[in-house]
């Protein structure tokens, strides 16, 4: 029998290590769209004095690459301190499940970005990030592009489904031009929050949902 | 972990080709291999001539057309490009160059639109409803004086949705604009009389039906303007030319005569089977297609949260073998453009199945199939972050 992957690849896509969410993860990240296929979700656990990754859990909506590369990271990822994960490349993941098709780079992409962005969460969350640079509402929208509406797999900036957003002394209020009961509205507003609130000087998001 | 006999359900794609078929072809490769020469030529020759001839007459005959109606071809593609750039073409002078097609169309008819239209032809893009039916509303306020040619599938080569082309054929009528038709999905499956609908060109193929790949045809109704675009010599009718696939075309007549009635009522069973279990027995699952207006051999159900090619890839290593609308099992990484048709969104597409049956599935395969998939969209659905709010 011939299949498109390696028998390593194949053997973390059918067994893939550590697979769910964590109870009280210390950063968060989800990557990707249905729209370009794949999705990807990477939570950690770190140790506040070594700042070691003690746990860390991954979910995939995606293709085998996807699912194996996000089963990877998370074997790479665990005992590492956040400088070392940080430095952990597609390239690296790639390698060590043996090698990937080329064509299949960007969904595997997705797990890595995954792992990076959960870090910087974790960072922005603890006040570590060094950059200091006041928030704007660009900077807002520029986060606000990474969240997707999970039916249609478009952001939420793309789309035009962002009225309004305003900005006063660290509070920030969302428009969204969706129904509140719109099926993922609770998935879109938790992603909202994780992915704002963390910015080092905001210290509340509110949200209204009206469409 | 993987079990001996695989479970083939990509019939749409291509199909195990029957024993008898090459049984019939063979001694075309080694007895009577010459070229088919004309009635004055030598005795090998004549005989090619008159088996080429009564293959032409069986499979013509599947259409209640004559002989003199119906021209091989390469396969579906070519009988494709043939007819939409030949009518085209040979309407241009007089100055009809408005082709109306549905958006849902297989490759070859969507790809020949585009093609037209680069060289400033126009083209309209029919919508289909959320079964794939064509709005007739909408094809008859698109049909101008400018319009040459209406293609439209008989049925859909992947949501199995039999178009309803005796009304299409009337209107086409009506409005006196050319009807085509591309029925490599139902042909023998579905029965389609020249002589009672007033279609115009109709492309068929073999490797659907348990034939030979690489032999197709053309039903050309008599005095349809075409322009021959393949140049070369003087073979079938002048219509197209190259030395002719003989043996293609013996197995394609004998594959054409292998299609019972019978067997046609046996897929339209297994398929039944397989859809109303799987919707059943398989949580937040969509038929895409109609239920009861779909080809006997077609099944095609989206299995929400999860991306098809990793369920592809799963069944595959359980030696069961079917093709997905995900964007990531296509070539062009494109999500099905069928499924985004109908209405769909993308999450659908991905998760989009194709099960296509044949002469060779069983019941026992189809129950198998059931079981494992049970088990392959559990555990995927654990992995998925989506579908848990």
């Amino acid at each position: 029998m011939k299949f498109p992957y390696n028998e390593k690849v194949l053997e973390h896509f059918r067994h893939p290590r550590n697979v769910g969410k964590i109870e009280g993860a210390d950063g968060k990240a989800m990557e990707g769209s249905p729209a370009c296929g794949d999705m990807v979700s990477v939570q950690i656990k770190v140790d506040e004095k070594t700042k070691r990754i003690k746990d860390i859990k991954f979910e995939s909506y995606g293709c085998a690459s996807n699912i194996a590369t996000g089963s990877i990271i998370t074997e790479l990822a665990k005992g590492k301190t956040l400088e070392e994960a940080k430095k952990i490349s597609w390239k690296k993941a790639s390698d060590e499940l043996g090698g990937l098709p080329a064509i299949k780079a960007h969904c595997s992409v997705l797990a890595v970005e995954g792992l990076r962005s959960a870090i910087r969460n974790y960072e922005e969350k603890r006040g570590l990030v060094t950059d200091k640079t006041p928030t704007t509402i660009e900077t807002i929208e520029k986060r606000l592009r990474k969240v997707m509406n999970p039916l249609t797999g478009l952001d939420l900036v793309g789309t035009k489904l962002i009225k309004k957003i305003e900005l006063k002394e660290g509070e920030v209020k969302i428009d969204i031009d969706l129904p509140e009961n719109h099926q993922f509205a609770n998935s879109i507003k938790e992603e909202i929050r994780e992915k704002v609130e963390s910015l080092h000087d905001i210290k509340k998001v509110s949200m209204n949902f009206s469409g | 972990m993987f079990d001996e006999k695989m479970i083939y359900l990509d019939n749409a794609s291509a199909t195990r080709m029957d024993e008898r078929v090459l049984e019939a072809m063979r001694p075309y490769f080694f007895d009577t291999y010459a070229v088919a020469t004309s009635e004055f030529g030598y005795s090998q020759g004549i005989e090619a001539r008159e088996a080429l001839q009564e293959a032409r007459e069986t499979v013509a005959s599947r259409l209640n057309a004559g002989p003199g109606e119906f021209v091989f071809t390469s396969g579906s593609t070519e009988s494709n490009n043939m007819a939409i750039k030949g009518v085209m073409m040979a309407l241009q002078k007089q100055n009809k160059n408005h082709l109306i097609i549905s958006k849902i169309e297989d490759f070859p008819i969507l790809y020949s639109a585009k093609n037209l239209e680069k060289q400033g032809m126009k083209v309209t893009y029919l919508d289909v409803d959320k079964y794939g039916f064509v709005d007739l509303g909408q094809l008859k306020a698109s049909v101008s004086k400018d319009t040459a040619l209406v293609s439209i599938q008989h049925a859909n080569q992947e949501i199995g949705t039999i178009q309803n082309i005796e009304a299409i054929s009337q209107i086409c009528q009506e409005k006196k604009v050319l009807f085509h038709t591309e029925a490599t999905h139902t042909f023998t499956r579905l029965a389609i009389d020249v002589k009672k609908i007033p279609v115009d060109l109709i492309s068929v193929a073999a490797h659907t039906i348990h034939g030979p790949k690489g032999i197709g045809g053309l039903y050309i109704r008599e005095g349809t303007p075409l322009t021959k675009w393949m140049d070369g010599g003087f073979q079938e009718f002048n219509r197209r030319a190259g030395l002719e696939n003989i043996p293609g075309a013996i197995g394609f007549a004998r594959a054409v005569k292998l299609v019972t009635t019978q067997e046609n009522e046996q897929l339209i069973s297994l398929r039944d089977h397989l859809i109303s279990n799987i919707l059943a027995e398989i949580p937040k699952t969509t038929l895409n297609g109609h239920p009861e207006k779909r080809t006997p051999q077609n099944a095609n159900i989206t299995f929400h949260f999860i991306e098809g090619e990793s369920i592809t890839l799963h069944l595959d290593m359980h030696g069961i073998e079917v093709s997905t609308g995900s964007a990531c099992f296509s070539r062009s990484l494109e999500a099905s453009h069928v499924i985004l048709g109908i209405g769909g969104d993308h999450e659908r597409a991905h998760g989009s199945i194709r099960f296509t049956l044949g002469r060779y599935n069983n019941l026992k395969e189809i129950d198998k199939l059931i079981k494992t998939l049970k088990e392959i969209i559990s555990e995927l659905r654990k992995i998925s972050p989506l579908g848990k709010d």
